[in-house]
């Protein structure tokens, strides 16, 4: 089912109107010449969201809005801005979607909340269940 | 006229799964001895005969090409390879949900055949169940995705051409995640039989449980293979990205293990009796709830299917009915069911119960956060949970888990100490330690791939621990499935860390006869052909790689221009080592005539996919234990009878 | 009667209603820029076409409210708003344009095509403007106020029911 969807997705997934002619962006498919920049780059783009596509990180898309993105991101780390910064940068503008990372807020706090309360009850259970026996 | 005689048996197959339902119920009313309750088991088994008869037709529809029916001329075409005719019938909503159906009838009639260990009653409550299940989807069948439609008209020819679905990937991958579900579904109704009966039994957890690990073998070779195209088809190189559609197959996947590990602690011991059954429950309600946001549309995914809005609703009215009425029964009945044994914390139950917490953890922060934009969304607020969410949230909960994997299974049933096995819990910790240590000082990297690579080496020794000292030749088979399983999920989360630790990226962009190297591979690009398809262009890359200066291999990644729909793909080309893949894709040309190639070396990346199979194998080879096991105790209790009733015949 | 029986049941409840809930609603792609009631950041285009100026957004900071047209020749939603642009151009609208990932040769065409409501059009090639503004497609339009405050965003292609929306919005603007 998955295969097939992937399939399909791949069918739909550069959009049906035209493609612009342009070529790339000059960082979309280049790598930063100092590797630990590159990497840091590379680490941020693979949890910055693609607005254009489905469901894909910048650092897993073709879309060519993604590849002037991934060129932003390491433009701007080339010129020594913190990930943490870009990120930032790009939440003022997209809010809380274009980040896979979740940071804690009014909108997303349930997503830490509930990992911190299951560990509260696995806790609580192992403690109720095994107190007397163990 | 075979469509028609599929579609009568189909409609055949919906009363009896009536009379299966009706039969049940009133044997669990009036009494086992009632008329009706007769009928249920001969109802099942020939509900199984006649939609088997019916998804024959499909079959046989789509192998002469009957244009005349609606979905053979949706989906088929005169001139495809018999093979892709035949495995288009279920590559499309109708024939998926047909054999969904066919799967589940003959599941229903082998349990009406052979399954005599329970209380009849439980046996009709389960059958009923079962027929209800059934009932509903042969109601979505026959009143929303008749697959038999006719068309007014027969086409002049099919629509179904398409060379990129002609993969065999694509024919087996489905039927492999029915057959999980399916067998959930079976684990399903066995639950709500036990509830409604009130008769949670070891015998009940026996029954159930070859029906588990079939399911948990599928989903995991499901999984396995899906999560490996996604790698080499999407072209990026990742091979798991927490996309919806991807959770939604992961989430049976937990549900199942936990299940599996709580129906054997209920097995052997007698306990753990409402956990089972509540498991039981929502092993398939993740199979249904993840059918549901796949053909909805209702989340956004990478892999989107073909969604339809109102068959969404008829699986979420479906979802409500058979989960919802479950988990009302189960909140009526369940305080009335006693627990069950106890047992310490130092015993193989209490190390299963941190086993079914952690992976129910697990599942809760899985479906969380998969769902959580669904919930944003309704106060128009979009949010994104991701990769950096589910790792480390997950790894939580995942590491503990392992730690006591790791040395469980030595642990004794019942009540055991840790001062019995305190040789060999040292022995795993100073592995695990030497192992982080070791690690910490050779690479260094983040803190989840170390973490991954010294678990990976622990809990791969430990996973054999458990035939220390045995006559290897005497262990039973179901014990070598449990080691093989474990030592899977060792091999696996090795392949996981060392891609997340090692894996080295080149993008560059080459002249033709440039070279470049990534990792200790040196590429050339030889040249740059145009070649074409049947229906595409494609610029390939000849690209001589070699490793460590060895003998160059020619490989030839493509760049590939489809008309009618225009799209471009990427087919990117893996060179396969014992140690790591060589992943190369194909990029497009620069203005100033270079062309850009993606590559990348993951060492050990293929361990992940090899840990699922040994993972699979580790399930069947429990499957058979416990089946053959079950089936010498069968012939023992026969022939005990058969002797009983010479004896009393002699006196 | 144990509470804790029921939890699974109210959980399962609760996604149910959700789930019906968001079935029942339009499948809505937008991504809302966060930008909307902040000011337009700092940026400067070259033009993209022979006979219109580049763009300058300090030109937002004098002069009234303005439309920002993200578009792009190759984009086919942006000729089915063409003849919208037009008709806000005739009621006394200046319209300026971002032309994304655009060749001057095409653009050209495209306004030669389908008619040239901008007083300005900037070269977008890298989608800076686009990124900086807070946009994730074409077409989408801006309403900037006379200091160069993002007041309103409209996202896809400007049918005739949002013409007056967009008046009123501008008029908003200069209030």
């Amino acid at each position: 089912m998955r295969a097939l969807a992937i399939l399909l997705a791949a069918l739909i997934a550069l959009p049906l109107a035209a493609q612009d002619s342009m070529p790339p962006a000059p960082y979309a498919y280049r790598q930063l010449d100092d590797p630990e920049q590159e990497a840091a780059a590379q680490e941020l783009m693979e949890t910055l969201r693609c607005l254009k596509c489905q469901s894909q990180s910048i650092a897993d898309s073709d879309a060519p809005m993604a590849g002037d993105m991934r060129h932003q991101v390491r433009i701007r780390i080339a010129a020594g801005e913190e990930p943490g910064e870009i990120r930032r940068w790009l939440m003022d503008r997209y809010g809380d979607y274009v980040s896979y990372q979740p940071v804690m807020s009014a909108t997303t706090w349930p997503l830490f909340a509930v990992p911190a309360l299951l560990v509260g009850i696995a806790g609580l259970l192992f403690w109720r269940r095994f107190r007397r026996r163990a | 006229m075979i469509a028609e005689i599929g579609l009568a048996a189909l409609w055949l197959a919906a009363a009896l799964a009536v009379l299966q339902l009706v039969g049940g119920v009133l044997a669990l009313r009036g009494g086992i001895e009632s008329e009706l309750a007769g009928l249920t088991r001969p109802a099942a088994i020939l509900q199984g005969g006649l939609v088997a008869v019916s998804f024959a037709m499909l079959l046989w529809v789509f192998a002469i090409t009957d244009l005349s029916v609606k979905l053979v001329a949706m989906n088929s075409h005169t001139m495809k390879p018999l093979i892709f005719k035949l495995s288009g019938a279920w590559g499309n909503h109708e024939g998926s949900m047909l054999l969904w159906v066919t799967v589940m009838a003959l599941a229903g009639a082998l349990i009406a055949g052979v399954e005599r260990r329970l209380p009849e009653r439980t046996m009709q409550a389960t059958l009923a169940a079962q027929g209800f299940v059934a009932l509903g989807f042969y109601a979505f069948l026959l009143l929303s995705s008749n697959p038999f439609e006719r068309l007014p008209q027969p086409a002049v020819e099919g629509l179904g051409l398409n060379p990129l679905l002609q993969d065999i990937g694509l024919a087996l991958h489905p039927p492999t995640l029915y057959f999980g579900y399916v067998g959930l579904s079976v684990a399903f109704s066995f639950a709500v039989g036990a509830l409604m009966t009130r008769q949670v039994t070891p015998d009940f957890a026996r029954a159930m449980r070859p029906w588990i690990l079939g399911a948990w073998v599928f989903l995991t070779l499901g999984i396995t293979a899906g999560s490996y195209w996604a790698y080499y088809e999407l072209g990026w190189g990742g091979y798991w990205f927490w996309d919806p559609v991807e959770n939604a197959s992961l989430m049976p996947w937990l549900a199942a293990t936990a299940l599996l590990h709580s129906a054997s602690v209920l097995a052997s011991r007698d306990a753990l009796r409402v956990w089972t059954i509540m498991l039981g429950v929502v092993a398939f309600s993740m199979s249904m709830l993840g059918t549901f946001l796949v053909r909805s549309g209702i989340l956004t995914s990478v892999h989107a299917f073909a969604v339809d809005p109102e068959r969404g609703s008829f699986i979420l009215f479906l979802l409500a009915l058979y989960i919802g009425g479950a988990l009302l029964l189960f909140a009526l009945r369940a305080g009335s069911i006693n627990e069950g044994e106890r047992f310490s914390v130092a015993s193989r139950e209490g190390a299963l119960v941190v086993n079914n917490v952690m992976l129910s953890a697990i599942l809760a922060v899985v479906l969380l956060g998969t769902l959580y934009p669904l919930l944003t969304e309704a106060f128009d607020v979009r949010v994104s949970v991701g990769p950096p969410y589910f790792n480390p949230v997950g790894a939580v909960f995942a590491f503990p888990m392992l730690a006591v994997m790791a040395v469980g299974p030595l642990l004794r049933w019942r009540k055991d100490s840790w001062a019995r096995i305190s040789k060999e819990i040292a022995l795993v910790a100073a592995l695990l330690l030497a192992a982080l240590i070791l690690c910490t000082v050779l690479f260094g990297t983040a803190l989840l791939p170390l973490l991954g690579l010294s678990f990976a080496f622990a809990v791969g020794v430990a996973s054999f621990l458990p035939l220390k000292g045995r006559n290897l030749l005497r262990v039973p088979i179901a014990t070598w499935g449990m080691v093989i399983a474990h030592f899977g999920i060792a091999v696996a989360l090795f392949g996981m860390a060392s891609e997340g630790a090692f894996s080295q990226e080149k993008l560059a962009a080459l002249e033709e006869g440039g070279t470049t190297a990534v990792g200790p591979w040196g590429v050339q690009l030889e040249s740059v052909d145009p070649i074409a398809g049947p229906n595409w262009t494609a610029m390939a890359g000849q690209l001589d790689v070699s490793y460590k200066g060895g003998e160059p291999t020619r490989i030839a990644p493509e760049s590939r221009n489809f008309w009618a729909p225009a799209q471009q793909t990427t087919e990117s080309v893996l060179v396969t080592r014992w140690n790591g893949q060589l992943y190369a894709v194909m990029g497009g040309e620069n203005n100033d005539g270079r062309w850009q190639l993606r590559l990348w070396w993951k060492p050990f990346v293929t361990f992940i996919w090899y840990g699922g199979l040994l993972v699979a194998l580790g399930g069947a080879l429990a499957l058979i234990g416990r089946v053959r096991v079950d089936l010498r105790r069968r012939s023992v209790r026969r022939k005990l009878a058969m002797r009983r009733n010479d004896e009393k015949a002699l006196a | 009667m144990n509470w804790r029986l029921w939890l699974p049941f109210l959980i399962f409840f609760g996604f149910l209603g959700l789930a019906a809930y968001q079935l029942s609603q339009p499948k809505d792609e937008f991504i809302k820029s966060t930008m909307v009631g902040k000011e337009l950041p700092y940026f400067t285009l070259p033009p993209a076409s022979l006979d219109r100026p580049g763009v300058d957004s300090r030109y937002f900071h004098a002069g009234g409210p303005k439309l920002l047209n993200i578009w792009a020749s190759w984009c086919l939603p942006c000729i089915a708003e063409a003849p919208q642009l037009e008709r806000l151009k005739e009621e006394g609208v200046e319209i300026v344009g971002v032309a994304i990932r655009d060749k001057p040769s095409d653009v050209m065409r495209f306004l030669a095509e389908h008619g040239n409501p901008y007083t300005r059009i900037g070269r977008d090639d890298l989608s800076e403007v686009q990124l900086g503004i807070g946009s994730s497609g074409v077409p989408e339009t801006f309403v900037i106020d006379g200091e160069g405050i993002i007041t309103y965003q409209h996202i896809g292609d400007i049918r005739p029911e949002h013409v007056p929306v967009l008046l009123e919005e501008l008029r908003k603007a200069e209030g």
